[in-house]
């Protein structure tokens, strides 16, 4: 049984199909990238997968369960951990206090709460600035926080939206090393991204978007020499 | 592979003089009545602390969980005119308070049902029209005294049916330390854990506060039937102060705006922002309402208005900030 399974996935904005009858599993411990050119509809089906979108039509299902139009929060608790393209922390908590909200959908008191995101904290290198508001912090902190936050929830499967994009190469080795460290936990992992070699040398598996329509799917070697995904980014 | 840098989290420590602070704030609170002896100087105090029973409840949607209400005079009215009719009946006004708050608690779950489908402003606006609705359904219900409203029966002196001497308001005000000291008590139980980390998550940002399993809606039901229910034991306290309530005494949107502008100008978000903003606007309420009384009730309102901007552009996070500021520099410099 995949973690995963996305069954013909449909999501139409009028006349206009954003993802068109997409299917694809995500097998426990792997990760996956899902790549495509601009408006393929990559963040469309990430939004159906944790909750904020219902899909006009197919089904998902999660741990062979069906989970299809479920609520984000639902999502969050079956085990989903998400990050956002654009940052959103919780400017006016600290980077503890963060991760503590976080923490607290499976630690009921206060005291295991904090002692949980203490030790994520530590883990993903935010410990020097724990007790710093989370909006003074720089952009690529920010998305390591939010990196940082998903897995507070202890999620079994974790979706990365372009927590790569507009880093630096320095700060990018960092971040990479920091997903191979959550990999390394047995956590699945789903990411959308734009770095091409990133995705090449960190995804096992991908998964190729384009207008809608998922054109490939395999492994970076054969990705590169696929017509299909040639044409999509080349341009035919 | 490079391994992420492992640093442990330094402890954080409640420093000493937020506990000093504290013990401050209580002396000076208690010593108020004892040192002031004119009546104008005790009825502000026993307002500015009712008050501030009231913008506490506020707080808890408005300031944590970041739904501005401009309606929380229907709950403070809730507890004016329940209380009222209770105590009527030979009830302790005590004994009224737990049951009226928990009225008051549903009905701000009713109201919060469809009102938490809308966020930021048109929530806002939701609340001031339901503010107005109430205010113009209050004078055709003959039960509450339509118009002419309803007045408390006289009760002999004594602790037990809040009633003291009106010469001196010492007892008075004492009660009203108390009861804001019990209703502090119960706003801060009641948002120190999970439940206070979700409701300033949805504030911050609703989308992520979903994303790390917050049920938004229940969360934010909890805290307006909180909220609702703090408000309204402070009506239920005011009414035994002034022993009448009509439509415009108990669901006015001067009301309305005084308990929302006194969390905002003292520190929305923040537990001792009601009281320092309590003491501020009501004493200036009053003063402007004594001095310049010829001009009627909407010089309350040009003052509201006044503050606002003054907040706005001095500091939005209101006075406690303030002041949390100018003791950091002071203490930078020394």
């Amino acid at each position: 049984m995949s973690l995963l399974s996305v069954a013909g996935v449909t999501k139409r904005f009028g006349g206009l199909a954003a993802v068109d009858s997409v299917t694809f599993d995500v097998e426990e411990g792997t990760i996956t990238g899902l790549i495509g050119p601009n408006g393929a509809g990559k963040s469309t089906l990430f939004s159906m997968i944790a909750g904020t979108q219902r899909p006009t039509e197919g089904r998902i299902r999660f741990e062979g369960k069906d989970v299809t139009g479920w609520q984000p929060h639902q999502a969050a608790a079956a085990g989903v951990g998400r990050t956002f393209q654009l940052m959103r922390v919780f400017g006016s908590m600290t980077v503890l206090e963060n991760l503590t909200t976080a923490a607290h959908l499976r630690h009921r008191t206060k005291a295991a709460a904090r002692a949980f995101a203490s030790e994520i904290c530590a883990e993903t290198g935010l410990g020097p600035m724990a007790h710093r508001p989370a909006a003074t912090l720089t952009g690529a902190t920010k998305k390591r926080l939010e990196l940082a936050r998903a897995l507070a929830t202890s999620p079994k499967l974790l979706l990365l939206d372009e927590v790569l994009s507009g880093l630096t190469p320095t700060e990018t080795v960092a971040a990479i090393a920091l997903i191979e460290q959550v990999h390394a936990r047995g956590i699945t992992i789903v990411l959308v991204e734009h770095v091409m070699q990133v995705v090449m040398s960190l995804c096992p598996h991908l998964v190729v978007l384009d207008f809608g329509k998922l054109i490939f799917q395999g492994s970076p070697a054969d990705a590169v020499t696929d017509q299909a995904v040639l044409d999509a980014y080349l341009g035919a | 592979m490079t391994a992420v840098d492992v640093v442990a989290v330094p402890a954080k420590r409640v420093p000493w003089h937020r506990y000093a602070g504290m013990a401050a704030v209580a002396a000076l609170l208690i010593a108020y009545p004892l040192v002031v002896k004119t009546s104008f100087l005790q009825t502000i105090g026993v307002l500015a602390l009712t008050m501030a029973i009231a913008s506490t409840g506020w707080n808890i949607l408005g300031g944590y969980a970041g739904q501005i209400s401009f309606g929380h005079a229907v709950f403070f009215g809730t507890g004016m005119y329940g209380t009222t009719l209770l105590v009527s009946d030979g009830w302790s006004p005590w004994l009224t308070m737990l049951p009226i708050a928990l009225l008051a608690a549903g009905l701000g779950v009713l109201i919060g049902l469809p009102t938490f489908r809308l966020r930021g402003h048109y929530f806002s606006i939701a609340t001031l029209a339901i503010g107005m609705m109430v205010m113009s359904i209050l004078p055709n219900i003959p039960a509450l005294g339509a118009t002419d409203g309803l007045s408390v029966p006289l009760l002999d002196n004594g602790f037990w049916n809040i009633t003291f001497s009106l010469r001196d308001k010492t007892e008075y005000y004492y009660t009203a330390l108390g009861l804001f000291a019990v209703a502090t008590v119960a706003a801060w139980l009641f948002l120190r854990g999970k439940i206070g980390s979700y409701l300033e998550a949805i504030r911050d940002d609703d989308l992520a506060a979903a994303a790390v399993g917050v049920p938004v809606r229940r969360y934010k039901l909890y805290a307006v039937a909180m909220s609702a229910g703090l408000t309204s034991i402070a009506g239920s306290y005011h009414v035994m102060v002034v022993l009448f309530v009509d439509p415009s005494s108990s669901s006015d949107l001067s009301l309305s705006t005084a308990i929302a502008l006194i969390a905002v100008v003292g520190g929305a978000g923040s537990m001792w922002g009601p009281l320092l903003g309590a003491w501020l606007v009501i004493a200036l309420q009053e003063y402007t309402r004594t001095y310049l009384s010829t001009t009627g009730r909407t010089i309350d309102l040009m003052l509201f208005g006044a503050l606002i901007i003054l907040v706005a552009v001095v500091d939005p996070r209101g006075l406690v900030n303030l002041i949390k500021r100018g003791y950091r520099r002071f203490a930078r410099r020394s």
